[in-house]
């Protein structure tokens, strides 16, 4: 943030997209060559869930620069709303992969709609009240899915709130789905590595792209300067509402992505906690970085794994870990150190490099 | 579209336009009437009253605290107004807001100097054009064809904006890491990005040194003349207003309290004991 001259964002946006793209090929070889522990193999998919999550609330915190504290919940409604359409589609869109993707869409408008709805009222808040309200709206909605009750039968499906699941009066075909506080059970797994590593992509083209675009400077205005940007003729709400809408729809889709790679998926799962999670991500990878959001969101859903090794001192270690962390990227002189040490080996590479091609 | 407007003669106001007959066959491009503010129980500005000619260069000048860049927030909106019209092109502006008002034709910089300051200067230039450029939201994920033509298009106009104060080459520093007179000058160029009719000034030359100032003159002037639209700057160097504006309006508490040529001004006694008397001694005793 303190650099003078800006660094061109094409890029910026390529070395992004090259260290997913490594990164997947790498753990596609450790799979295919059976290298990888089954710890890590677990948590594939999740932490591909969590790099979305982590970009669509880098979204609006850092690009917008309104703080969320429910992010979780527009994750819980795309993790429900995705899990019943996929239900539901089974026997028109028996392709899974295809039907992944149109369940990830549905759970997406979804959470986009959850979003407007939310968001008109939420974002004429400012700074701390548009927190504690977003943080409200989570809580909310897990009590709402805690109390839903969705049955399928060969009449379509039916809705209950509420009650218990035999206030559905289902026919005898009928299947619950979603079974209240018990949540969704047998759930279809068809969440896969690579329906992920695509999903990170796809986040990414459209948050990137939206960034440098009339749209996302128009964000970007609001947020370094609201009466400089209405100055200008900028309209306020329709912007906040475009940033605010797009990355709960996104994060709608991560839920998508999440819950089809568990048989269960209940309500509780996505609470405060998870909404603090996340926001832990994106701050600690820099707000407004993409890179250091995916780089966060992969290392700390590693981490707690990993230190499973250590069962009774992990999370003390974790929370240790997280304050160095914290405390190393606000200690000017270590960022200063780091920038150095990345310039000279760059510079080093690029000597090489010139080496190399004047021998040859 | 001006034509149209039949040529009738304003109605008189107590305190009428600086110079009434500037441009006579062209109507003003903005009328005030009796416009006014109260904060709680403070009046900061009451019964202000204004025509801005077409292609006119005027000045709004008084003590500080006087009012000066609360009337700028009313012109905006960036304050509601508890009493008085605001016509711009003759058409009332009330009830709408900041982004409504620009859009409208009135822009402005700031006292304190408000950049995108995270953002390049050529992003701060492309944002004053924001209204300019067309394609949406789908069209700039998609990267469709229109995307690129349009940005190539804002790119260009950007950059001859910014050739006004020869500052193309800053176009990817980050706008916060400018130098004081730089920040001041990018802000003009943004608010001339958004094509206005209206261009407010607040306290342009503040900081610069006489050099500076001395072209910032030259090139308000010239903005003026190429993009022929009407200039209300507030300033504190008297040789800026005096040398530039054509049109004086002097405010002390909230209140006009003398409106003329600068040559009538400089010499109104009233003035001279409110404003320009203080500062003189406070010059004097400065340089002692
Ligand atoms: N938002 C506000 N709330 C209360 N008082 C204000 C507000 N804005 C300006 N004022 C008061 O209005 C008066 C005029 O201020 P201002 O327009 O900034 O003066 P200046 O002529 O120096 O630009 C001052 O007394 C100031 O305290
Ligand atoms: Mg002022």
């Amino acid at each position: 943030m303190s650099k003078t001259i800006l660094k061109s964002p094409m890029r910026k946006n390529i070395s992004i997209y090259a260290l997913v793209i490594i990164g997947y090929i790498v753990m596609q070889c450790m799979i295919q060559t059976g290298n990888i522990t089954s710890v890590l193999h677990g948590q594939l998919v999740p932490i591909c869930a969590y790099i979305v999550m982590a970009i669509s609330l880098n979204l609006t915190v850092g690009i917008l620069g309104e703080l969320s504290l429910g992010h979780a919940g527009f994750m819980s409604i795309g993790a429900f709303s995705g899990v019943v359409a996929a239900t539901s589609l089974e026997s028109i869109i028996p392709f899974a992969p295809l039907r992944l993707a149109v369940s990830m869409a549905i759970a997406a408008a979804f959470a986009g709609a959850a979003g407007f709805l939310i968001g008109i009222p939420v974002l004429r808040l400012m700074g701390d009240y548009l927190a504690i309200v977003t943080l409200a709206f989570g809580e909310i909605i897990k009590h709402l899915i805690n109390c839903l009750y969705i049955g399928i039968d060969s009449g379509g499906l039916s809705f209950g709130f509420l009650g218990t699941a035999s206030d559905l009066n289902l026919k005898d075909d009928g299947a619950v789905i979603v079974n209240g506080p018990m949540g969704i059970a047998g759930i279809n797994r068809i969440s896969n590595f690579t329906a992920g590593f695509i999903l990170v992509m796809v986040t990414l083209f459209i948050v990137l792209n939206l960034i440098n675009s009339r749209a996302g400077r128009a964000i970007m205005a609001l947020r370094d300067n609201r009466i400089a940007a209405e100055s200008v003729g900028i309209p306020v709400t329709k912007y906040k509402l475009m940033a605010f809408v797009t990355s709960a729809a996104i994060a709608g889709s991560a839920g998508a992505l999440f819950a089809m790679n568990y048989s269960t998926v209940v309500a509780t799962k996505f609470d405060f906690g998870t909404s603090i999670l996340v926001l832990v991500f994106v701050v600690l990878g820099g707000l407004g970085n993409m890179m250091g959001s995916i780089i966060a969101a992969t290392v700390l859903t590693i981490l707690p794994e990993m230190l499973r090794e250590i069962e009774q001192y992990r999370m003390l270690v974790y929370a240790v870990i997280l304050i160095l962390v914290m405390i190393a990227r606000n200690n000017a002189s270590f960022m200063a150190y780091l920038d150095n040490l990345k310039n000279r080996i760059v510079n080093a590479a690029k000597k090489t490099r010139k080496g190399g091609a004047s021998v040859g | 579209m001006d034509e149209k407007r039949p040529k009738t003669k304003l109605v008189p106001v107590p305190s009428k336009s600086i110079i009434p007959e500037r441009n006579l066959g062209k109507p003003p491009i903005m009328e005030v009437l009796r416009l006014g503010i109260d904060f709680g129980g403070l009046t900061a500005v009451d019964d202000f009253n204004l025509t801005l000619s077409h292609t006119e260069i005027a000045g709004l000048i008084g003590p500080n605290g006087a009012g000066k860049t609360t009337i700028f927030n009313l012109l905006t909106k960036v304050y509601e107004p508890t009493r008085g019209t605001i016509l711009l092109h003759g058409k009332d502006t009330h009830g709408m807001n900041t982004a409504q008002v620009n859009r409208a034709g009135i822009a402005r910089t700031f006292q304190n100097i408000r950049l995108f300051s995270n953002l390049s200067v050529e992003d701060n230039v492309k944002l004053g054009l924001h209204n300019q450029i067309g394609y949406g939201m789908f069209s700039g994920i998609m990267r469709l064809p229109r995307y690129w033509k349009e940005e190539k298009h804002a790119h260009e106009k950007a950059m001859e904006l910014l050739s006004i104060f020869d500052m193309q080459d800053l176009r990817g520093h980050r706008a916060g890491a400018l130098p004081y007179g730089a920040q001041r000058r990018l802000e003009i160029v943004r608010a001339l990005a958004t094509n206005p009719s209206l261009l407010l000034l607040d306290e342009p030359a503040a900081g610069m040194n006489p050099s500076e100032t001395g072209e910032l003159m030259e090139n308000i002037v010239k903005i003026r003349d190429v993009f022929q639209i009407s200039v209300l700057l507030i300033e504190h160097d008297m040789k800026l207003v005096m040398g530039i504006c054509e049109g004086i309006c002097v405010l002390n508490f909230g209140k006009i309290i003398a409106k003329g040529t600068p040559g009538e001004v400089q010499n109104d006694p009233v003035v001279i004991e409110a404003y320009l008397g203080r500062r003189g001694e406070e010059d004097r005793r400065a340089e002692s």
